[in-house]
C-alpha cells in the first residue's frame, strides 16, 4: 500500500540493494539493544562453558579461551528493530575450533546461547557450525566494549542480531528447539532476515 | 512474567482519526486499526512507509493509551528535524489518512495490574510513552498499587502528557509523579533539576511504600544506559530492571 505523501529521499544506493534484506535500512551507527542494564564482566570472572542438556562437557577461562586459534569475520548485520549495517569486522574464535578443542562432534541439532545476563537465544547447530558462527572477541580490533556484549558475544551474522547473544557464557546443546529468552516473549524460533522472520507468527 | 506465545500480528492498515500535538516537538496520533486488538501497558506497534516506487521505511512506536481505552490507539511521536519517519507524521500525515502497523508486538517491557508492585518507571523524552501506558492502565483498573514515575525531560514546555500526569499525581492515590528537568529549574517542591542519578533514584525508591518489585526504564540508549546504572547505585537488583531503548 503507497502511503499518501511519503516521497523518502532517503534511498540505499542501487548496488547496495541486493545487501539489504526486506524492511532493512541502511544504518552507520550502531545501535544498541538489551533488555536489561548492561552487565559489566571482568574477564577475570569471565568463562565459557560448553554443556550438553545440564551436563558440562568443558569449560575455559579467559586465558584458555584466548589461547584458542582465532579467526576474522567481516559481515553485514541485521537487526530485527529494522537496521542494517555492512561491514562489521569481527574477530574471535570459531565455534567449529571450540568443538575440536572439546574433541567433540555436535551431540544434537539444537543449541541454546547462554549469557551473563540470565539471557538465552536458541539457534540450529547447524547455523553455528561450517564457519558460519564464532564467540567474538574483537570489534574493529579492539575489545568489545560492555553495550555491544564484551568480553565475548555471539556472532550468527546470517540470522537477525538478537540471536548474537550478547555476554555469551556458553552454549548448551538440547534435544529439542527450545525457545531462549526473546522467542519466549514473541520473537521468532529462527530469524532470517532475508524470509524477514521476525515475530513468532512470520513465516 | 506471561510467556505464552503472542497472538498473530499481522500487518494492517489503521485510519488516523484523530491528532494533537503535545510539545513544541511530540504530537499524538489516535489509529483505527481495521482489525482491532488488545494490547499490554508497555507494547509497541511497528509502522510502515511505503513510497510510490515501492521503498519502505519502517520503525516501532510506543502505544501511549491503555489497553482499556477502546479499539484505537494513541502514539506519541517525537519530530527529529532531520530524520525519515517522524518528520513525516508532522508535516505530511493528516486525519483520514490509511497508515500500515502492525502489533502489538514486544512481550519483556509490559506491565499488568496483576502483576503487582510497586513499581518504579524511569523515562526520557518521548521514553515516557509505554510508562504512560502503564500509568493510564493503573489509573482505569482503579487499582491501589504503588507506582511513581521518575521523568526526564529538557524543559517545562516539553513534559509530554504534563496535565494529565499532574492531575493524576494530585489525587495522592498511590500513584507518585517527579519530574527533572535537565535545562530549567524545577517548578513543583518535589522536582528536581538535574540529569538523573543514583541519589534521585534513591529517594524516588523512599516515595515508594516497599522496595520496588520491578523497575521499568525507557528513553535513548544513553538515557537508559545512565538511568540504569543509576538505579544499580541506588541497591535495585539489576534482574529486576527493564529496559527499552529506542537507539540513538
Ligand atoms: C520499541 C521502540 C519504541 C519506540 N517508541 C517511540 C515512541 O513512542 N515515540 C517516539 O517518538 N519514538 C519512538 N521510538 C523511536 C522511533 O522508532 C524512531 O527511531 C524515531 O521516530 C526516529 O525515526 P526517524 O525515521 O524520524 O529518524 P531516522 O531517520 O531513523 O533518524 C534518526 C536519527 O538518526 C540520524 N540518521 C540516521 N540515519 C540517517 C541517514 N541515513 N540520513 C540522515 N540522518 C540519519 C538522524 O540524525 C536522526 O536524528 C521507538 C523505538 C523503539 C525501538
Amino acid at each position: 500500500m503507497v502511503t499518501r505523501g511519503f516521497f523518502s529521499g532517503r534511498r540505499p544506493p542501487t548496488d547496495t540493494d541486493a545487501r539489504i534484506p526486506p524492511g532493512q535500512y541502511l544504518e552507520q551507527g550502531f545501535p544498541v539493544l538489551s533488555a536489561g542494564p548492561t552487565p559489566r564482566v571482568r574477564t577475570e570472572d569471565w568463562s565459557f562453558t560448553l554443556k550438553h542438556g545440564p551436563k558440562p562437557i568443558k569449560k575455559w577461562n579467559w586465558a584458555e579461551f584466548n589461547a584458542l586459534p582465532q579467526s576474522k569475520m567481516t559481515r553485514d548485520i541485521h537487526c530485527v528493530t529494522a537496521w542494517t549495517k555492512f561491514n562489521t569486522p569481527w574477530q574471535g574464535v570459531m565455534i567449529d575450533d571450540i568443538l575440536a578443542d572439546a574433541g567433540i562432534e555436535p551431540p544434537t541439532a539444537y543449541t541454546l546461547a547462554l549469557s551473563f545476563d540470565g539471557y538465552s537465544t536458541n539457534v540450529p547447530t547447524k547455523d553455528l557450525v561450517t564457519g558460519k558462527a564464532m564467540v567474538a572477541l574483537l570489534y574493529e580490533g579492539k575489545p568489545i566494549t560492555s553495550d555491544h556484549g564484551g568480553p565475548a558475544r555471539l556472532l550468527v551474522p546470517h540470522l537477525y542480531f538478537w540471536k548474537s547473544a550478547k555476554w555469551v557464557n556458553g552454549l548448551q546443546f538440547t534435544g529439542r528447539d527450545e525457545p531462549g529468552f526473546w522467542e519466549l516473549r514473541g520473537y521468532h524460533m529462527y530469524g532470517d532476515p532475508w524470509r524477514e522472520q521476525r515475530y513468532s507468527s512470520d513465516r | 512474567m506471561s510467556a505464552e506465545p503472542r497472538p498473530q500480528s499481522p500487518w494492517q492498515t489503521a485510519t488516523i482519526t484523530r491528532i494533537e500535538k503535545r510539545t513544541p516537538r511530540v504530537t499524538s496520533f489516535w489509529f483505527q486499526p481495521s482489525r482491532p486488538f488488545v494490547h499490554e501497558a508497555g507494547q509497541h506497534v511497528d509502522v510502515r512507509l511505503t513510497a510510490p516506487d515501492g521503498y519502505q521505511a519502517r520503525r516501532s512506536y510506543s502505544i501511549a493509551s491503555a489497553p482499556e481505552a477502546g479499539a484505537g490507539i494513541e502514539l506519541a511521536i517525537e519530530r527529529l528535524d532531520d530524520g525519515e519517519v517522524s518528520p513525516f507524521f508532522h508535516d505530511v500525515a493528516a486525519v483520514g489518512d490509511e497508515i500500515e502497523l502492525r502489533g502489538p508486538l514486544g512481550g519483556h517491557f509490559i506491565w499488568q495490574v496483576d502483576d503487582g508492585g510497586p513499581i518504579l518507571l524511569v523515562g526520557g523524552g518521548s521514553g515516557v510513552v509505554p510508562l504512560m501506558a502503564m500509568v493510564r492502565h493503573r489509573t482505569l483498573s482503579n487499582t491501589a498499587v504503588p507506582v511513581a514515575l521518575v521523568f526526564s525531560a529538557r524543559v517545562w514546555d516539553e513534559v509530554i502528557f504534563r496535565d494529565e500526569l499532574i492531575g493524576l499525581d494530585d489525587r495522592r492515590d498511590g500513584f507518585d509523579l517527579v519530574l527533572t528537568l535537565t535545562r530549567e529549574p524545577a517548578r513543583r517542591p518535589s522536582d528536581y533539576s538535574r540529569r538523573i542519578d543514583a541519589r534521585m533514584m534513591m529517594q524516588a525508591i523512599e516515595r515508594l511504600p516497599k522496595p520496588p518489585r520491578l523497575a521499568y526504564v525507557c528513553g535513548s540508549n544513553t538515557f537508559v544506559s545512565a538511568a540504569a546504572e543509576a538505579l544499580i547505585e541506588a541497591d535495585m537488583p539489576a534482574s529486576l530492571i527493564r529496559t527499552e531503548r529506542y537507539g540513538v
